[in-house]
């Protein structure tokens, strides 16, 4: 830092009276009285809630509210671990979340750099359409639709099973498939959507690379290795390290619209059994203890996959 | 005309193939599903039913019609997206504006403010309280204002107002402009593109609102259409006796009726989808380019 720098512009700061900066924010007052209630939104809505978590340490009672309820320190996180659904409840959210990572994750590269090797433009753009679409249905109506089609009785994919010879399968009802219905819907929903942003990234690489590539007398696929994935190499680090944060965040809604009785011992992840624990059985304290557990632990591996990526990659979030 | 290897032709060809596959199972199950809603429970039951309806019959939706929690329920779908979207552009354009300006002293601490809330979120059970305590619980409000600003959505707008050119705001205020009329009369018609895309984005989550609605409203004759839908789908499945929803039509062809709710449920989609798609692929370029 040189100090001829400093001398010119650091005094500046101090100098400014509080007077003067009244004067300042009076000149543009509109521009500060636009944004207060945005400011008290995320106040109100999102910084109070967080700290509302201190409920996690307490034995909340809803009369005696966040000042009058006991502390009880670490008792509901004991109480969690000791819980004896919650360990298979972890287990659950752990196994949705690495398959997700494992199929989900790499599926929109893999689509998004076939579809890049299309030169028929009608086509490519028909295919696109139709692959965005089923990212803007909610989970409801992908629970409904899966319903309707995993049908025991009349759904077509079993109709299908039934053609080759296959007994019919209750998909839905059933552990052992819960868990390829809820990351097969996911993948369903969602590849297309993903596409997006690396076709872009595609798009956004320079033609002459190639040109120079095909002289020298590589082949597609030999380009495909050496400037196509490098390209995309920093969009990936990013959105994976995105996901990873995201690891222990499977999703309320889409895994409880696909739950009944009959697959539950699967399907069941921290956040539907928060929702069952907080809301239905009113077990506030411990219900926000485990979701406290799971945003730490969501952090956590945030905080680890950006370090590590730092050091492999030289890419990070922050 | 260059000349393509055997190997490049017969990946061109499965290139093709796979990606015609892909195309045609998301389309296939949502032609499955109107064909269904068309076809008569008999048809249905036995299976009969592929991509095209069997003895046509637009029973279904004279149910569907006719139900008038299902209405009700629609009804305030429709509202909560027009008005919720509308809360949600005026909250977060008169955050996002302010800081986007350099005038604004702080704004980057506002920034940090916001972006702390996107990666800590908050936990279900302190924000229910919350919702509780502030008396939005069993009330359409609990739907609209506790989203009324996705940090996401903020970023976005942000982008879009620095990027326009600062002389043009510098020139109307010479013109003697104040800050409201330079909103007016500039920046809002200059911000049409961002606002379409924007808003389209929060009336897609408006519409499909499952999660709140299931926190924080328990009365029957509040629930949104995604509600009913999920409710009207899980009876048939657990076979839930003594319901009142249905009819003895329903209960003749529960899956006829569940089909024809998902196909209305998706109308307003399937309405808007082409704006969709030529605001949201802007829309997600601006949000990355932030991060």
């Amino acid at each position: 830092m040189k100090t001829g720098v400093q001398t010119t512009i650091a005094p500046r700061l101090p100098t400014r009276s509080f007077r003067r900066t009244i004067r300042y924010m009076k000149k543009y007052k509109t521009l500060y009285l636009l944004s207060i209630p945005g400011i008290l939104y995320f106040l109100v809505f999102k910084y109070t809630p967080l700290m509302g978590s201190v409920i996690a340490f307490q034995k909340y009672n809803i009369f005696q509210g966040f000042t009058g309820s006991p502390w009880v320190g670490f008792a509901n996180f004991e109480k969690m671990f000791s819980h004896y659904d919650f360990i298979r409840i972890l287990k659950n959210t752990i196994i949705l979340g690495i398959y997700d990572i494992l199929i989900a994750f790499p599926a929109p590269i893999f689509i998004a750099l076939l579809l890049n090797e299309l030169r028929l433009m009608v086509f490519k753009r028909t295919v696109q359409t139709i692959i965005y679409a089923p990212h803007f249905l909610s989970w409801v109506i992908i629970s409904g639709i899966f319903i309707g089609i995993l049908s025991p009785s009349s759904g077509f994919v079993n109709q299908i099973l039934v053609f080759f010879g296959f007994e019919p399968i209750y998909f839905l009802g059933d552990n052992a498939y819960i868990r390829s219905v809820l990351v097969g819907s996911g993948l369903w929903r969602d590849v297309g959507y993903g596409t997006i942003i690396y076709l872009a990234a595609l798009a956004g690489i320079n033609p002459e690379l190639y040109e120079v590539a095909e002289i020298d007398g590589a082949s597609r696929w030999r380009q495909t290795l050496s400037i196509t994935i490098p390209s995309l190499l920093p969009v990936i680090t990013v959105l994976f390290l995105l996901k990873i944060g995201d690891f222990m965040d499977y999703g309320f809604e889409r895994v409880y619209v696909f739950q009944n009785p009959l697959n539950l011992q699967n399907s069941e992840i921290l956040d539907t059994y928060i929702y069952k624990a907080g809301l239905q059985m009113q077990q506030y304290s411990y219900a926000t203890a485990i979701g406290l557990f799971k945003s730490v632990v969501g952090l956590f591996l945030l905080f680890v996959a950006n370090t590590l990526s730092r050091r492999a990659t030289g890419e990070s979030l922050y | 005309m260059k000349r393509y290897s055997t190997a490049r032709k017969i990946f061109v060809v499965c290139n093709y193939i796979f990606l015609s596959a892909v195309a045609l199972s998301m389309f296939l199950p949502i032609l499955n599903i109107v064909a269904q809603s068309f076809s008569s429970p008999k048809a249905i039951d036995n299976g009969d039913v592929l991509f095209w309806p069997v003895d046509f019959t637009f029973m279904y939706y004279q149910y569907v019609f006719n139900d008038a929690s299902i209405w009700r329920s629609f009804a305030i779908s429709v509202y909560i997206t027009i008005l919720g979207t509308l809360i949600n552009l005026i909250a977060t354009t008169s955050l996002a504006y302010p800081l986007s300006r350099k005038e604004y002293v702080g704004r980057k601490f506002v920034l940090i403010y916001v972006l702390i809330t996107m990666i800590f979120t908050a936990p279900l059970i302190p924000e229910f309280i919350l919702i509780k305590e502030i008396r939005l619980m069993n009330t359409l409000w609990a739907l609209m204002i506790p989203t009324a600003i996705s940090a996401f959505n903020l970023f976005v707008m942000r982008s879009f107002f620095a990027q326009l050119p600062n002389e043009l705001i510098d020139s109307c205020r010479i013109d003697g402009c104040g800050e409201i009329r330079i909103i007016r009369s500039l920046i809002l018609p200059l911000s049409k593109p961002v606002m379409a895309s924007v808003g389209i984005f929060y009336g897609v989550t408006n519409w499909n609102t499952y999660k709140n609605a299931l926190y924080f409203i328990n009365d029957r004759s509040l629930y949104p259409l995604q509600i009913k839908l999920r409710e009207m789908l899980v009876n048939d499945n657990l076979a839930d006796t003594g319901n009142q929803l249905f009819s003895e039509l329903a209960t003749a062809s529960p899956q006829g009726v569940q089909m024809t709710v998902i196909i209305v449920a998706t109308i307003p989609m399937v309405l808007i989808y082409p704006f969709l798609q030529k605001h949201f692929t802007k829309g997600m370029l601006l949000g990355s380019l932030k991060s």
